[in-house]
């Protein structure tokens, strides 16, 4: 049983159709590397998979519950996280306190208000900045970290309430080829607690950590399987492979 | 990987640095003390007055300030709790402190409750215009409902409200109601002070920076907006309650648009997202209102707009501002890290 299986996802703005019946299933503790062309709707699978989109048709089954309806934040309790392709850590809060905020969130309102739950999360943050290599910026805003640095915090955050699957879009944009590598390196412990949903357009990065490759164009999917099954994929050599 | 214990982990992340809004709070804390010590009844009625609008400040500061939530209806909370206390003096010859004023902080709270069922817990997160014009209009219809219905007196308001009693003791305007305001202000500003750096407190400020971005860690945040905006209502509440006390009577413009946006002014003047730039802010403007409408009786509310505008221009984060770094506005939230670390 797959941990989650997007069904006939049908996804139509306006003119525009972002997804045609896509159909892609993530078992427990796998890499997956999504991939294609600009504009193929990898982020627009990975925002209905998270909930920022609805789709128009077809279903999404998320650890053997039907969450296609369900707002954001109820997939985030059921054990999905994600880390958007722009950045978006909180800039005007300290590193400490963004990994805090994502680890607080199942909380009651009235624990909240006595901040119950402070002492007890303290290592958990610092074990979390610990693995990011964030642990001597705690103190500092997020807004002044490196590019590189606030792409490790947003992981850091997204992986601190320890989901069952995480999504990331774009991890490594904008890192340099030693931030790319570390990041490879930071990602592969997880892999004993966590499923991998990633979108990225560095090929070797997908190769090196993905066990299974599914590539999209134009809302659909032309070929998913193995890396080698991806490579060997006439239809992916002509239609994706040849261009990068 | 167990960092807990690990001391120097901790250090090198976590500082110390010096505070400097507890001095503010202390300081001024003690001229709010000694104040009637020095000053006539005349001052110090004025000084109890900015004291009760400090509480209404307050209540802008946690929705604006630390939620993001731009509410242009302060007043209406302030108003209607005021005309309820008016009310139960007036018709049911109740004005005991005790039932009195929790009834005020109530429907401040449930009017809020009313005002953010509407506005915030929609499907779809609402815009800050939205928010911003829908507690406007709440506060303009609440003023010209006022004027219109006779049973609330109309144009005139409701006039000669029994005095306060706290059990047998009659409360009249002067140093007993001025330290009683002070009393309840520095409650308050605490409880305002215990939740803005509790983790809800951080909930608040993730809220004010990225709204949606919290949705995909499982926070439910209308319902989180929803519960500050009700927490606000209920103080602008109380203050409605103590205001109607100590001035005698009520009149429409105490929920109007007026009021509302000299609330926002305070704040913004004072200093956002501090609490005690709401403090301050209504100290500053009141006073400068008060002298500038005694030497230049023609022109002086020029002359005030005019100062706003230059401090909001050049100064955005207030009076407070000039005293208190950006990462201190920020702070930090909940209590105290680690038994190794000292930043609170």
């Amino acid at each position: 049983m797959a941990l989650l299986s997007v069904q006939n996802v049908v996804k139509i703005f306006g003119e525009l159709t972002a997804l045609s019946g896509v159909d892609f299933d993530v078992a427990a503790r796998q890499f997956h590397g999504l991939v294609g062309p600009n504009g193929s709707g990898k982020s627009t699978l990975m925002k209905c998979i998270a909930g920022a989109e609805t789709p128009t048709q077809g279903s999404i089954h998320f650890d053997d519950a039907d969450i296609t309806a369900d707002p954001p934040h109820r997939r985030a309790r059921h054990g999905l996280s994600i880390k958007f392709q722009i950045t978006s850590v909180l800039p005007a809060l300290s590193v400490y306190d963004n990994v805090l905020m994502a680890l607080q969130a199942r909380g009651s309102t009235w624990s909240l208000m006595r901040s119950a739950s402070r002492a007890a999360l303290h290592d958990s943050v610092m074990d979390a900045l610990d693995r990011f290599r964030l642990v001597d910026r705690a103190d500092d805003l997020a807004g002044i970290l490196s590019h590189g640095q606030q792409q490790w915090l947003e992981i850091a955050m997204a992986l601190a309430p320890q989901p069952k699957l995480l999504l990331l879009d774009e991890p490594t944009a904008g890192m340099s080829l030693e931030e790319r590598r570390v990041t490879g390196e930071l990602l592969m412990p997880i892999r004993d607690t966590c499923s991998l949903v990633i979108v990225e357009h560095d090929l070797d990065f997908i190769r090196d950590i993905c066990d299974v490759i599914t590539v999209l164009d134009q809302g659909a999917v032309i070929g998913s399987g193995t890396v080698e099954e991806i490579q060997n994929n006439q239809r992916v050599q002509e239609v994706y492979l040849s261009r990068v | 990987m167990a960092v807990a214990n690990d001391s120097s982990k901790q250090a090198g992340g976590l500082r110390r640095r010096l505070q400097v809004i507890p001095f503010l709070e202390i300081a001024l804390v003690a001229i709010f003390v000694a104040l009637p010590m020095v000053l006539d009844h005349f001052w110090v009625v004025f000084v109890t007055r900015v004291l009760i609008l400090a509480l209404l400040g307050l209540s802008f500061d946690l929705v604006w300030g630390y939620s993001g939530i731009l509410s242009f209806g302060q007043a209406l909370f302030f108003g209607a709790a005021a005309y309820v206390v008016a009310l139960l003096g007036r018709d049911l010859d109740i004005s005991s402190m005790f039932l009195a004023l929790p009834v005020a902080a109530i429907v401040g709270f449930a009017l809020a409750l009313f005002m953010a069922w509407f506005l915030l817990l929609g499907r779809t997160p609402p815009s800050i215009i939205f928010v911003a014009l829908g507690t406007l209009t709440g506060s303009y219809a609440a003023e010209r409902l006022a004027r219109g219905w006779y049973y609330l007196g109309g144009q005139n308001g409701i006039p000669s409200i029994p005095a306060m009693t706290v059990g047998d003791f009659v409360m009249y305007e002067g140093v007993g109601f001025y330290y009683l305001a002070l009393g309840i202000l520095l409650v308050v500003y605490l409880l305002c002070r215990l939740m803005v750096r509790s983790q809800f407190g951080l909930v608040l400020a993730g809220i004010r920076e990225q709204e949606e971005r919290l949705t995909f860690f499982g926070y439910r945040v209308q319902h989180f907006k929803a519960v500050v905006f009700s927490i606000s209502g209920a103080i602008a509440g109380l203050a409605g309650g103590l205001y109607a006390f100590h001035e005698g009577f009520v009149w429409p413009n105490l929920m109007g648009v007026i009021l509302s946006t000299q609330v926002v002014l305070y704040v913004l003047f004072g200093g956002v997202g501090t609490l005690i730039g709401a403090v301050i802010g209504v100290a500053a403007i009141e006073y400068a209102s008060f002298e500038l409408a005694d030497r230049y009786p023609e022109f002086w509310p020029i002359v005030l707009g005019l100062l706003l505008l230059l401090v909001i221009l050049f100064r955005p984060t207030g009076l407070v501002g000039l005293f208190v770094s950006d990462r201190e506005r920020v702070g930090s939230f909940g209590s105290k890290r680690g038994k190794d670390d000292g930043a609170a």
